[in-house]
């Protein structure tokens, strides 16, 4: 018995601009995204993600970092402490609940991935606009910095700057993981700060008096932003794949008394083919953390793109 | 003294590596407090070049300006970024051609009515939304209270070009410039925005210049026209006498090309012939020569100047049209 309703909706869009009073841009996208199946699926996974993770300390039935299990392990044999009662994923090499490990993990994953996509949100969103708003010179200069830090494999960057480090440590990660994302930020904004430079409505606010901070930060800042808000949710997944590449590699946090899901799965390397489970877990909260970041960020960039908007 | 003086004012645009190209030509023309001037002539003649000069509106780099544009015995052109901000939208509004495009998508209306009255009038953010609604209430938009807090994309094309003009006048400022602000509408809102405007800057005194290709807004309401062609002034008249007895043959040809409603069915339509070449050719000869029904050998070699014919009319010819019967042009 949906046709009422359906009809109701379509007879409200028809309406059009009466029932559309006063909505602004969010607000019409957020509609959209309400009933899209696939930006739910999305927020699911990251509400889900978010929440296991504030809530890990008393969701884990046990210390991620004490050897509970250490008597099962032989080393020798590469025995790992099965599953049982109690430790429904089993050990881990130094004999820790492996459940508890993954349910922590989280916590790192997600501030590594927030902090460093902020940080390189800040700095992107500094130089775009600068970028964008000077132009000439300025612009010059900004891009080319931009260029070159483009130019290396952003993965290859980010092992750079954390094995410039003496010791790494999770504040490493994230640094080396946000600077990579400035470029990205950078460039996007400048490219769609300059269209609107050129665009019709900054040509009217100019001639209307209207000063140039003004115009920069009220119509030209504003209307860059669509693509950069995308950019982030998607530079999210970016991000948290990056920081479990670098953990993976070694380059992470080496006290793994904090665990974090790319160092787990750098620790259990060598035991791949007889305990595929112990890399199973871990690869693939990553893959769903991340493939519920991109599903969101997709969606967001439709539902905020004016021209599929009606 | 005229509110706006323009005397020769030349915009070229200039590229690395290539030949620079004139876009509007020592053009001048004058106008009187209260008054409409229309700036008439196709696609590419310089109406629109030439606003934005006047506005100051053209790029630094790319485009050189010369002449002088005097508002109120100022000249323009001198003025700083920011003495020329401070004209701008105060002493100087501008309506431009697509409503949609003219106004900021994401930011309400009324945000961006009080922007201008917070910028030039120090008004408190209350007393300018107040003020914006009663603009709103002026330009014709209903219920104006619920449209402040209203999206561009929310508004139909016409109340986004009253939005507009509501903008533009919210300083009242003494000098409006229209740039084509009904070619992006439909005819019957087209009727209805130049009603608007012609009410308005009777109302409020403001001085208009019309830019348009449409021969018809000019005939409704502009005291004095400018006909352009190819960056220079080739006909310049007041209104009644433009359309009684057109003097140039592009004016003329311009208004026979216009279809009648009167004229048998299976008429043809009687266009200019050709189209406006690139490089503007006035150095040699005429540049509506290659077109013109008129042409002498005298229009390719030399250059005409342009001539006070008497009754305030300047005209551009070697070989104008004749005046069809002489007593029409003097009643």
């Amino acid at each position: 018995m949906v046709t009422p309703t359906r009809k109701k909706d379509r007879i409200d869009s028809l309406a059009g601009s009466s029932a559309d009073a006063g909505v602004s841009l969010a607000a019409s996208a957020w509609r959209t995204l309400r009933r899209s199946p696939v930006f739910l699926t999305g927020a699911t996974i990251i509400s889900l993600f978010v929440l296991v993770s504030l809530l890990s300390p008393w969701l884990a039935p046990h210390d991620p970092s004490d050897p509970m299990l250490i008597d099962q392990v032989v080393k020798a044999r590469n025995q790992i402490p099965p599953v049982q009662d109690g430790h429904p994923l089993g050990g881990d090499l130094q004999g820790r609940d492996f459940f508890s490990r993954l349910l922590i993990g989280s916590q790192q994953t997600l501030i590594v991935g927030v902090l460093a996509t902020l940080i390189g949100l800040a700095g992107g969103l500094t130089l775009g606009t600068l970028a964008g708003a000077f132009g000439g010179w300025v612009d010059s200069v900004v891009m080319r910095l931009v260029d070159v830090m483009l130019s290396l494999p952003s993965l290859l960057l980010a092992f750079s700057i954390s094995a410039m480090f003496a010791r790494p440590n999770q504040y490493t990660v994230i640094v080396a993981v946000a600077v990579v994302q400035i470029p990205v930020f950078a460039r996007l904004l400048r490219g769609s700060m300059l269209a609107q430079r050129h665009s019709d409505h900054v040509l009217a606010a100019t001639a209307l008096g209207v000063k140039p901070g003004a115009i920069v930060f009220r119509h030209m800042l504003p209307n860059s932003l669509g693509p950069v808000i995308v950019q982030s949710t998607l530079v999210l997944a970016t991000a948290i794949i990056d920081a479990a590449a670098l953990s993976f590699l070694g380059l992470g946090n080496p006290d793994d008394r904090i665990p974090e899901w790319g160092q787990m799965l750098g620790d259990v390397q060598n035991v791949f083919d007889t305990h595929p489970q112990l890399a199973f877990w871990p690869a693939g909260c990553i893959i769903v953390v991340a493939l519920g970041f991109t599903l969101m960020g997709e969606t967001l960039r439709e539902a905020l793109d004016p021209k599929s908007r009606r | 003294m005229p509110l706006l003086e323009v005397r020769d004012l030349t915009v070229v645009f200039e590229r690395k590596g290539e030949k620079p190209f004139t876009a509007v030509d020592h053009v001048s023309f004058d106008v009187e407090p209260g008054q409409t001037v229309g700036l008439v002539g196709e696609s590419g003649c310089g109406k629109s070049v030439t606003s934005l000069a006047i506005m100051g509106l053209l790029p630094r780099r790319g485009a050189r300006v010369s002449g002088s544009v005097q508002y109120e015995g100022v000249n323009l052109l001198s003025l700083s970024d920011r003495e020329m901000r401070d004209k701008r939208g105060r002493d100087l509004g501008m309506v431009f051609q697509d409503p949609l495009s003219s106004l900021n998508p994401v930011i309400p209306i009324g945000v961006q009515v009080t922007e201008v009255l917070e910028r030039h009038r120090d008004m408190p953010r209350k007393k300018a939304m107040l003020e914006a609604a009663e603009l709103l209430d002026k330009v014709g938009i209903p219920d104006p209270t619920r449209r402040l807090s209203e999206y561009p994309h929310q508004l139909s094309g016409g109340m986004r070009q009253r939005a507009l003009i509501a903008i533009a006048l919210a300083c009242r400022p003494r000098l409006l410039i229209a740039d084509e602000p009904t070619t992006a509408l439909d005819v019957t809102i087209q009727a209805q925005i130049l009603a608007l405007l012609k009410e308005l800057v009777h109302d409020l005194g403001t001085a208009l210049v019309m830019i348009t290709h449409d021969l018809g807004v000019v005939a409704g309401l502009c005291d004095e026209v400018n006909v352009l062609y190819a960056g220079r002034v080739v006909e310049k008249a007041h209104r009644h006498e433009l359309f009684a007895a057109p003097r140039h043959p592009y004016t003329h040809g311009l208004l026979s090309s216009i279809p009648r409603l009167d004229a048998p069915r299976g008429e043809k339509l009687n266009p200019i012939r050709g189209s406006v070449s690139d490089n503007i050719p006035w150095s040699e000869g005429c540049a509506f020569a290659p077109r013109c029904p008129n042409k002498l050998d005298v229009c390719v070699r030399v250059t005409p100047e342009q001539e006070d014919i008497g009754g305030g009319r300047l005209l551009r010819c070697h070989n104008p049209v004749k005046p069809p019967v002489a007593e029409e042009v003097s009643a």
